[in-house]
């Protein structure tokens, strides 16, 4: 999916309050969140919340983005009609489709990773936290990195707007 | 850096989005990377021992020269047949016969060029933060494990228990990947990479089939034993029909190619077809190759062991193997080396790596000989291969084992030894990193996970009867899974 002129806007803002996280604070530590493979080895993560992050966030917030993650690597991993269809054609062209189409689950993983974006910048970034896209750690763990002493006033400045939801996380985490 | 600089100029949004682009960007788009010419693509670093062809869009194992008889053989065989029989037989009998032979042939190879040239599913290796929390982790069960049992200097064996619809798995630490590895993900050592779902090493497509191209090997397979059983009928018929004309003798000299094509039809033939039938049934249980030879789910390991993951139906088994979602490559071939996050990059020989991570030395000599001894049976199991790998194994790792066997042996003991007792020590690590190889390899169903030897185990006690016991169980699981695999064990030999 192309990104249209707003978005890619967007896209350039939320590079810089990304790109301040990492320059006003210094990574202090990072989480894991592992594999549940109780159901096979489909794509989920556990939904324990890391106790780490405990003084960070809300444990809905984590548990709901740890949720709809698993969602959308449910909907990637999905066997059924699509799927088979899926399959099927591009087995009678000797799987050369491939070459000049994207499967179901890359354009999932698209999404996952707009997501994974929105959600750093909406709720993660403005508590010190940054979510790293499980595909970049081969689909093992979602990493947290958590940041320490960031410069409040850079940072709650520039992510005033997105951070409106979350004003009470960014408060605690710019009070020290 | 300004803050808030929404407003900077195009050089500095570029800047910025290069640098950050690792937390935002998905490996598949990367919008302002290609700006950056003179950094390298993630392949060149590529820590396993692979091939990469045309910037990193082909991926193959090392040696490829078992791909290369595998092309020329189809090549020759197909291209005689259609050279001189196939005139001959859509003159006499009708022109489909060229027509699905060609489709059959473009099928084989478009499948084979697609197994060969793809990302089996290869496993990255951890970050050094992953690894490095995944060491405190294991870090602290062992300090546990050792303060209930004092006085063994070993830490217990790296596994994780995990419960997979009902039935306990367990999962091994990698420590060349420095991860725990997911269930059905196996480490190839030709490759030196961990391979989701792995199925095997096949030297015959160069390359190892797992998760990612498994359906493509199987419908390689598939359809070479059709095309295989094709021609070697129609090849048969032109015979006949030409010796009913002019004689059988006449009709041999009059097509010495069809003689050729026979031949080497009727000695493929069997394999293949056997191959085939075996994946069909491996397929249709939802199991690797790798499970099946170590027998991980076969009734004689237990009463209750099942396949955790069948689908419990045939239909279904084989739809999802086959026509199921395709998996993403994870190892981002293409991708550019972030400059600010380092790779993880150890050198393939595995010598200086081992030498640098002091933390895990006591580890080290296991995992080596584990290693070369794996990749000498390998190498050993394949004939066509042993030209090349063996000699490379026990030119690259024999000598670093020996060396470094001894001071890591003086690592692990964290207390003073009399200098008399290391030789034995170290002969007899030796000799508890074969077990676990063994139990790797096919003694599944004799050595349950609860008697199977553990190293730790062994050597905190030490005494020359659990060296002699070990023996025994080495030669006793040996001996008994050569009678019992060995049919299957045929199957596998001749595939891989």
């Amino acid at each position: 999916m192309p990104l249209g002129a707003n978005q890619a806007d967007n896209f350039n803002y939320m590079v810089h309050n990304l790109q301040e996280l990492r320059q006003s604070a210094s990574l202090a530590t990072k989480v894991f969140v592992q594999r549940d493979y109780s159901d096979g080895t489909i794509c989920q993560f556990q939904t324990k919340f890391p106790p780490e992050l405990d003084s960070r966030i809300e444990r809905h917030l984590f548990e709901d983005t740890v949720k709809t993650l698993n969602n959308f690597y449910a909907e990637a991993e999905k066997i059924g009609g699509s799927s088979y269809l899926e399959g099927c054609l591009a087995c009678a062209t000797a799987y050369f489709i491939f070459l000049c189409m994207e499967t179901h689950y890359e354009k999932v993983l698209k999404k996952i990773s707009k997501y994974i974006q929105e959600q750093n910048e909406k709720i993660y970034a403005p508590r010190g936290l940054l979510l790293t896209d499980p595909v970049e750690r081969g689909m093992r763990v979602i990493e947290i990195s958590i940041y320490e002493d960031r410069c409040s006033s850079s940072s709650s400045g520039s992510s005033s707007s997105a951070s409106s939801s979350a004003g009470g996380g960014g408060g605690g985490a710019g009070g020290r | 850096m300004t803050p808030g600089g929404g407003d900077g100029g195009p050089m500095k949004d570029c800047e910025y989005s290069q640098i950050s682009t690792h937390s935002s960007s998905s490996p598949m788009e990367s919008p302002h990377k290609k700006k950056k010419v003179t950094s390298k693509r993630k392949w060149e670093v590529f820590p396993g021992r692979n091939k990469f062809f045309c910037n990193g869009r082909i991926m193959m194992a090392r040696q490829t020269g078992v791909f290369y008889l595998t092309l020329v053989l189809i090549l020759v065989t197909s291209g005689l047949f259609f050279a001189f029989d196939c005139p001959y037989l859509s003159d006499q009998i009708t022109p489909a016969i060229p027509a699905v032979g060609a489709v059959l042939f473009f099928f084989v190879m478009g499948t084979l060029l697609r197994t060969s040239f793809s990302d089996p599913g290869v496993l990255p290796r951890a970050t050094p933060d992953e690894a490095a929390d995944l060491e405190r982790q294991i870090g602290n069960t062992e300090e546990i494990a050792n303060g209930s049992n004092s006085g063994g200097y070993r830490p217990p064996p790296r596994t994780k228990e995990v419960l997979i619809n009902g039935q306990t798995v367990k999962l091994k630490y990698c420590f060349t990947c420095k991860i725990f590895r997911p269930p059905r993900a196996s480490h190839c050592s030709l490759c030196d990479n961990c391979v989701e779902r792995f199925d095997h090493h096949c030297p015959w497509v160069g390359n190892c089939v797992g998760k990612r191209n498994y359906r493509f090997f199987y419908m390689f397979i598939l359809s070479l034993s059709f095309l295989t059983v094709f021609i070697f009928a129609f090849v048969i018929t032109h015979v006949i029909l030409r010796s009913q004309q002019t004689g059988f003798l006449n009709a041999l000299k009059d097509s010495p190619a069809s003689v050729l094509e026979a031949v080497l039809c009727f000695f493929s033939v069997w394999s293949i077809v056997g191959l085939s039938g075996f994946h069909t049934y491996l397929i249709s249980s939802n199991q690797t190759t790798n499970e099946d030879i170590k027998g991980s789910w076969s009734n004689k390991r237990s009463k209750e062991n099942f396949n955790p993951y069948s689908y419990g139906n045939i239909f279904t088994n084989c739809c999802s193997a086959l026509c199921g979602p395709l998996s993403p490559s994870l190892i981002d071939r293409r991708g550019f080396v972030q400059p600010d996050t380092p790779q993880p990059t150890p050198p393939s020989n595995g010598i200086t790596m081992y030498g640098a991570t002091q933390s895990q030395s006591n580890m080290c000599d296991q995992d080596q000989c584990i290693q070369s001894t794996k990749f000498v049976l390998q190498a050993a199991a394949t004939p066509l291969l042993q030209s090349e790998s063996s000699i490379n194994s026990e030119d690259l790792r024999l000598p670093g084992k020996t060396s470094i066997s001894a001071p890591c042996a003086t690592l692990t003991l964290g207390q003073p030894t009399p200098p008399p007792s290391l030789p034995n020590l170290t002969s007899e690590t030796g000799l508890a990193d074969m077990i676990p190889l063994k139990e790797d390899l096919e003694s599944h169903q004799f050595l349950t996970p609860e008697e199977a030897p553990s190293p730790p185990g062994m050597l905190a006690i030490g005494s020359p009867m659990r060296h002699s016991r070990t023996m025994h169980i080495l030669s006793l699981a040996s001996q008994d899974s050569l009678h019992e695999d060995s049919v299957r064990g045929l199957v596998k030999l001749s595939s891989v």
